[in-house]
């Protein structure tokens, strides 16, 4: 049994213009101490899925599947023991750390509420931990932190303090939604840096969604890629470098400008733009805009399958060919 | 060859609280005509103030900026009106920088209203041509508003409404950061065909260096209001010469699971610009740091290689 079980996933968001499925039949698994990357692009439905995780989703939003967390089933418990399992054992980060912090009360108390709600600890002790978390995630001088309010520090320490609190009560899974896309580039490396010695030392899974394809590549055991409320890919993550099968996988890392190409060098550039949610096409998602499709690809959405190498998932039905080692 | 922007001593200074921060700091840049000049570095370090102060969008406190020979900060507001039909700019949030409530055929029509085209014939044929040169259908897009356009096909509409006047030189303010991977590309190669098409001038202003380094011909590297370095983009990008410029190229995460990322390179963040450190600004956070750094702020220098750099201990 893995820690993290997502079973067909399917999540609907009402809209004006009528039903949009943000989150297509995702299937995913997540063992304890792995850290899987989660790759898209905005309307991949890659923080739809990480919220139906979570059980965040818009209160009008209509959710199927199952999401087992240690074996129980997060869709179907009663609303007191999510709590419980949100606050221990799935913890969240999030792109803009103050829409997690609260802007009217300091860092202590913000770290120290929620070792004290649900780990019982008594407050002189929640302050010792706090300040040890604070020293831990980074940032100088603690003790005198804990008296300051988020607005008093820079975006990245303010990711360091989302991060510490996140970690307070040690939880089996933390999810880093876009975590460093607010963040200047040296900051970004730093909080990536953080993430991963914490994943490592705390044994921790870790969903680190993303849609910087850079991000992953050195950070992640495995690689699922969205596109269009489906995932399209997943492999390990040198695998999945590697060898890209799908076509949407390859174009998105062609599409990079690459710091080794000379200036002025011609991007290959992805035609059109990704389906309407609303009126998704009847086949896969990604024909229109593919180089390699044909009329069949226009007939049903191709299933995730791995023909070829256990691990190495694919939804194409004219993939890539398996590169063979010179 | 002179150049057609010549930015020369340029301050540029604001008043924070009672407190006055500079945000560009006797900086001095030269953009060739027909070139593409990059300019890199984190948020607040004035890059985006320097292109603004280009355009006279922010009154310098001191300093030129001089385009095709004429000091734009001297000129009175008439004479100003007239000049930016040659010099445009474009912006990083497409959406927020069109009018929601205009049509998007007068949004791309404005510039040539003040500019005193009065025939409306004549417009109309300029604005067609320009939406089909950037890439969108003027039957199906000028009767519509911005909002129901994606990001990228509003900075197409950014875009031609920046080159109606067919002018000489563009300030771009990261105008790709907004955008998805997919559609980036497809703006950042729109570009650079309009640069060719209309023999444009640009100064290209973003926070990624690889998205830099494939439109520039040269790069500036800024911190804390300062330029670090001024390079031809291949050998800042080979053979960076300022500490700083070492440290974004180290930062950046690289899609090659092959590529270990360095732990640890980078080491705290910019100081607050209100109260800079004083000589060398990057000094707080540079592995070679001396105690000369502290004393006194190195003045741009030219290296035997073409590169400049301000620093007391180069890398090169």
């Amino acid at each position: 049994m893995s820690l993290l079980e997502v079973e067909n996933i399917v999540v609907d968001l009402p809209t004006p213009r009528g039903m949009l499925r943000a989150v297509d039949g995702v299937n995913l698994t997540l063992d304890a101490g792995r850290t899987l990357g989660v790759v898209g692009e905005s309307g991949s439905g890659k923080t739809m899925l990480s919220r139906a995780i979570l059980q965040l989703l818009p209160r009008r939003a209509k959710l199927s599947g199952a999401i087992r967390f240690d074996g129980q089933d997060m869709t179907r418990i009663a609303p007191e023991t999510l709590r419980k399992l949100r606050a221990k054992s799935v913890a969240v980060v999030f792109q803009d750390p103050m829409t997690s912090l609260n802007p009217v009360l300091t860092i202590g108390s913000q770290l120290t509420e929620t070792m004290r709600e649900h780990l019982g600890v008594p407050q002189s002790e929640a302050i010792l931990r706090g300040v040890a978390l604070l020293a831990e995630v980074g940032i100088p001088s603690p003790e005198q932190r804990m008296g300051n309010y988020p607005h008093q520090l820079s975006g990245g320490m303010r990711q360091r303090v989302a991060i510490a609190i996140a970690l307070s009560c040690a939880p089996k899974l933390l999810i880093a939604d876009e975590p460093t896309t607010a963040l200047d580039v040296t900051v970004q490396a730093q909080i990536l840096d953080l993430l991963a010695r914490e994943q490592r030392s705390r044994h921790m899974a870790m969903m680190l969604i993303t849609h910087d394809l850079g991000v992953v590549a050195g950070r992640t055991d495995e690689v699922a890629v969205m596109y269009a409320g489906r995932v399209v890919e997943r492999a390990p993550t040198r695998e999945l470098f590697h060898h890209m099968r799908m076509p949407y996988t390859a174009a998105l890392m062609a599409a990079l400008p690459k710091l080794d190409a000379p200036p002025h060098t011609r991007l290959p550039a992805i035609g059109g733009r990704p389906p309407d949610p609303i009126n998704p096409p009847p086949g896969c998602s990604f024909a229109p805009r593919c180089f390699y499709a044909d009329a069949a690809c226009d007939k049903a959405k191709p299933p995730l399958s791995a023909p070829d190498r256990m691990a190495h998932q694919f939804a194409c039905i004219r993939p890539l060919p398996v590169k063979v080692a010179a | 060859m002179t150049a057609l922007l010549d930015i020369k001593d340029l301050v540029v200074e604001f008043p924070v609280g009672g407190r006055i921060v500079q945000a560009v700091t006797r900086v001095s840049l030269a953009v060739q005509r027909g070139e593409t000049l990059g300019l890199v570095g984190e948020s607040g370090c004035g890059k985006s103030t320097l292109g603004r102060a280009v355009l006279q969008l922010y009154q310098p406190k001191s300093g030129q900026v001089v385009f095709d020979g004429q000091d734009l900060t001297t000129l009175s507001p008439p004479l100003m009106r007239k000049m930016r039909q040659r010099l445009q700019m474009i912006f990083q949030d497409p959406i927020a920088s069109l009018n929601p409530r205009r049509r998007v055929g007068d949004i791309v029509a404005e510039p040539l209203i003040i500019a005193g085209v009065t025939d409306a014939d004549e417009r109309l044929r300029r604005v067609r041509a320009v939406l089909t040169e950037v890439g969108l259908d003027p039957d199906i897009t000028m009767a519509r508003l911005p909002h129901e356009f994606s990001g990228g096909q509003c900075q197409r509409i950014s875009i031609a409404r920046a080159l109606i006047l067919e002018p000489e030189l563009i300030v771009c303010d990261e105008p790709v950061s907004a955008l998805d991977v997919s559609i980036r590309a497809q703006i950042v190669n729109l570009l650079e065909d309009m640069k060719d098409r209309y023999g444009l001038t640009l100064l290209f202003i973003a926070h990624d260096l690889a998205v830099v380094k494939a439109v520039s011909d040269r790069v500036a590297v800024m911190y804390l209001g300062r330029i670090c370095e001024i390079a031809p983009t291949e050998a800042l990008f080979r053979t960076p010469a300022h500490p700083y410029t070492r440290l974004l190229l180290d930062a950046i995460p690289m899609p090659d699971p092959d590529i270990r990322p360095v732990e640890g390179v980078a080491v705290g963040e910019p100081p607050s610009p209100i109260a800079p450190p004083s000589g060398c600004r990057f000094r707080t956070r540079c592995p070679r740091a001396a105690d000369r750094c502290a004393a006194e702020m190195p003045e741009l220098m030219a290296l035997p290689g073409g590169q400049m750099v301000a620093c007391h201990f180069p890398l090169i």
